[in-house]
């Protein structure tokens, strides 16, 4: 329970900080993205914020042995660059662009039952297994480019 | 900009990474809403019950903003719904073959200097700059 509890809490904390900052408006997202027109460069100030934050905590928390609550760190360590990395994040923005939510946000967002919001989580949810069935489909039929 | 225009963002960012800190210092996790979310699409012992208390912490934050910061959800959002199908789409197969959003490599891979999560970074927000320009200059959809 202590250990559910551990990751609801900081959740809690980060929704917090996801409608505080802004990410919970589309229109405030757009604006961010609108680079050559009419800029709203406050979204620049939450990505600031945080990665100031977490990379000096990260450094300490990574002194650490292990983590408080869990036997061990579970941290990507991959650094290969790769075709699948370079053409998700490319249409994940064109999503990002197109509907001004990100993943975080939406889900913050469910909760005032907006329609938009909704359809969008929706239709993440089913982009994801849709993403499943593609990666199953690949493994069938002995591909093994990209990754 | 009005300092007050980016002190609040800069205090939800500070939040945010404070937040994933602590699901790090806690649980040895990163906060990676995309992988989060994906990983409570299948069953997996071990991998769910954390996730699904991360999902419903997030939309807990939602319930405490409605009432106590209600602004947050002043959404201007096109009536087209067929934008959302399409952008949600986008944005769920496209988090999931890139393994992650803004908060696992944006926030996250981005402080462990990750050189994936810089190029990934760098690749969404280019790709959403342009969509926003290129929907503006096509006279903006609905």
């Amino acid at each position: 329970m202590k250990s559910l509890f551990a990751a609801f809490v900081p959740a809690l904390l980060f929704g917090l900080g996801l409608g505080l900052g802004g990410m919970t408006l589309p229109q405030k997202v757009i604006g961010f993205l609108d680079v050559t027109g009419a800029w709203d460069p406050s979204l620049a100030f939450v990505m600031a914020g945080a990665v100031v934050v977490h990379m000096v905590s990260y450094r300490l928390i990574r002194k650490r042995p292990s983590p408080l609550l869990a036997p061990r760190f579970v941290i990507p360590t991959r650094r290969d660059l790769t075709p699948s990395l370079v053409a998700g994040s490319f249409i994940f923005g064109v999503g990002w662009g197109l509907g001004g939510f990100c993943p975080g946000p939406a889900l913050v967002g469910t909760v005032s039952g907006n329609p938009a919001v909704l359809t969008f989580v929706a239709s993440m949810i089913v982009g994801m297994y849709a993403h499943r069935l593609y990666e199953i489909f690949r493994s069938r039929t002995g591909s093994r480019h990209g990754n | 900009m009005p300092w007050h225009d980016y002190l609040l963002p800069l205090l939800g960012g500070v939040l945010i990474g404070l937040a994933s800190s602590l699901l790090l210092l806690l649980k040895g996790r990163v906060f990676g809403i995309s992988g989060i979310l994906s990983g409570v699409l299948v069953p997996n012992q071990g991998e769910t019950a954390w996730r699904l208390a991360v999902l419903l912490g997030l939309v807990s934050a939602g319930a405490v903003l409605a009432v106590f910061y209600p602004s947050a959800f002043a959404l201007e959002v096109s009536p087209s719904l067929s934008r959302y199908v399409a952008a949600g789409l986008l944005v769920g197969f496209g988090t999931t073959l890139g393994s992650g959003c803004t908060s696992g490599h944006g926030v996250c891979g981005m402080s462990r200097l990750s050189p994936r999560s810089i190029v990934a970074t760098l690749i969404f927000m280019g790709a959403g700059i342009l969509t926003v320009w290129l929907v503006r200059t096509m006279g903006g959809l609905s």
